[in-house]
């Protein structure tokens, strides 16, 4: 029998979404005085969100309060859309979520360019509450929908060889704000968008391919339309605005690898014992709150993935 | 300049100094400082100290280029005012950031370079800011106070290093004031070795007995 649940978020804690993006509208409007108007438009043209029904998982959901949806909608690194964080906010209407196809290929018995709306039905979507702990020290938690990467992996069979999946974001410019060249923008990141996991990580039933949070489809800020989410990871491991997925032998080269080695790592893992470089992993701040709080390892999911590290040097292996 | 322009001039140097400090109380109140009112906080409150510890290092160049000084009256005033964010910048960091973590605090400082360049910087601006007053010059002697207020320069140097050594790749903020204050420190070395050189020039036009060394040579 399918007794249809109530969602676990009380929609009364939820602001009201015209409130909310009148209030964005409200900021942006404030900001064309100083900025021009270009930033206003863009906030007022942020399509409605559409609802995205999902199951809520049982199992796969941790007990903290989720992050209000106006402080994960509006603090985002997203550095497509610029490297502040209300610049994915400001900008992503800019990105157009459909139509959209995901190429999946490489080493595996059946490539297949997937639509949007085929990947959305291959398998239920559930909703899972999930910690997400970003490198710079500050967390969130995000009731995300989607449905585990590996049933997409196994529909596709990757061949023996295949040993990592590599993914890869959207790359065009008149979409994304933030990877334009131009003379100002001399430090920039690789694009497009590079990340990857181990095979094994990326079969892990945790890795979900999300398409959702909060009740709706994925915000265009939050990575829209299809992105993963990897909780154990520092959130910059969950690649969005997914376009390929690559089963691959050798280990890809992640663009934060790229761009700076030795701080940032294949695995990034969270890890409260293994600093980053220049500044301390051992504490964060959950959004919304005052007190710093210590990082859990593996963002608290240490029973489920532990074992996919065991007998590795973690510290030289960050 | 008549006393009412520089009036005028004090009233629009303080209004846009306090400015920001005064728009980061408004979103304080109407409890709009975004998702992490505490890293905003420190991050306007630190760009505001690197912005105007910049213009305070303008005014000098603008003399030595244009030869034109009713802006050096200002240099109290923009140095005072970079001190106050510096100070502000760090208490946030030591008060609402920390929580008064004083070990934390301690670690940090002693492995974190970002963190001991960012110390180094608002150390190097107490006593620069203590000396700041008219009695205070008088006391030092012109030639001292100026000596010991070259320690501005370093101070800029460790303020501009903090915030690129925070900064995540991708960022061209901390390049930018970088650049803006090479080419400030740029202008004052130029002049320094250009008025050098004519004094040895003039030296060495003035005294034909050593005609073979003239300025500039090997």
């Amino acid at each position: 029998m399918l007794i249809k649940r109530r969602p676990d978020i009380a929609s009364s804690e939820i602001t009201a979404r015209g409130l909310y993006l009148s209030r964005r509208a409200f900021i942006a409007g404030g900001a064309a005085l100083t900025l021009g108007p270009s930033r206003a438009t863009a906030a007022a043209e942020t399509p409605p969100a559409e609802p995205l029904a999902a199951k809520p998982s049982p199992t796969f959901r941790v007990d903290d309060p989720p992050t209000k949806f106006e402080s994960a909608t509006t603090y985002n690194n997203f550095y497509e859309f610029g490297v502040d964080k209300a610049d994915p906010s400001i900008y992503g209407a800019r990105l157009r979520p459909r139509p959209w196809t995901v190429r999946v290929e490489g080493l595996c018995a059946r490539p297949k360019t997937y639509d949007l709306d085929e990947l959305l039905r291959l398998v239920p979507l559930e909703e899972r509450v999930y910690r997400l702990r970003c490198v710079e020290g500050w967390s969130m938690v995000i009731p995300w929908i989607g449905f585990p990467l590996a049933s997409l992996i196994k529909r596709v069979e990757p061949t023996g060889k295949a040993r990592f999946v590599e993914f890869t974001t959207l790359y065009d410019p008149a979409q994304f704000p933030g990877q334009k060249k131009n003379l100002i923008s001399f430090s920039s990141l690789e694009w497009p968008y590079a990340e990857g996991l181990r095979l094994d990580e990326a079969l892990h039933p945790l890795t979900l391919l999300t398409f959702g949070m909060y009740g709706h489809v994925l915000p265009h800020q939050n990575g829209a339309p299809v992105r993963v989410v990897v909780p154990w990871k520092y959130g910059f491991k969950s690649a969005k605005s997914i376009v390929r997925i690559r089963f691959v032998t050798e280990r890809p080269r992640t663009t934060w690898e790229k761009a700076a080695p030795n701080e940032y790592g294949f695995y990034s893992n969270v890890n409260p014992t293994v600093d980053h470089p220049r500044w301390s992993q051992a504490t964060e701040r959950r959004i919304g709150d005052f007190r710093r709080r210590p990082t859990l390892m593996f963002n608290g999911y240490a029973d489920q993935v532990a074992s996919l590290y065991a007998g590795m040097d973690l510290r030289k292996d960050f | 300049m008549s006393r009412s322009a520089r009036v005028a001039l004090k009233s629009v140097v303080w209004t846009a100094c306090l400015l920001p400090l005064l728009m980061l109380l408004l979103k304080f109140w109407a409890d709009d400082l975004g998702a992490n009112p505490i890293s905003y906080a420190t991050n306007v409150l630190g760009d505001t100290t690197l912005r105007i510890l910049l213009a305070s290092l303008t005014l000098t160049p603008l003399r030595l280029l244009f030869g034109i000084s009713w802006q050096m009256s200002l240099r109290r005033l923009l140095g005072l005012f970079a001190f106050s964010y510096a100070v502000l910048h760090f208490t946030v960091w030591v008060v609402v950031d920390q929580f008064f973590n004083w070990p934390g605090m301690l670690a940090d400082i002693r492995k974190r370079p970002y963190i001991t360049v960012g110390m180094l910087a608002l150390t190097l601006l107490v006593p620069l800011a203590a000396t700041s007053t008219t009695r205070m010059v008088k006391r030092l002697g012109g030639l001292n106070w100026r000596r010991l207020h070259r320690l501005v320069y370093v101070a800029g140097v460790a303020a501009i290093l903090h915030f690129s050594w925070l900064a995540k790749k991708g960022r061209n903020d901390p390049y930018l004031y970088a650049t803006i204050l090479a080419a400030l420190l740029g202008v004052r070395g130029w002049h320094r070795v250009a008025r050098a050189l004519g004094k040895r020039r003039v030296v060495a036009l003035g005294a034909p007995s050593t005609p073979k060394r003239v300025a500039g040579a090997p």
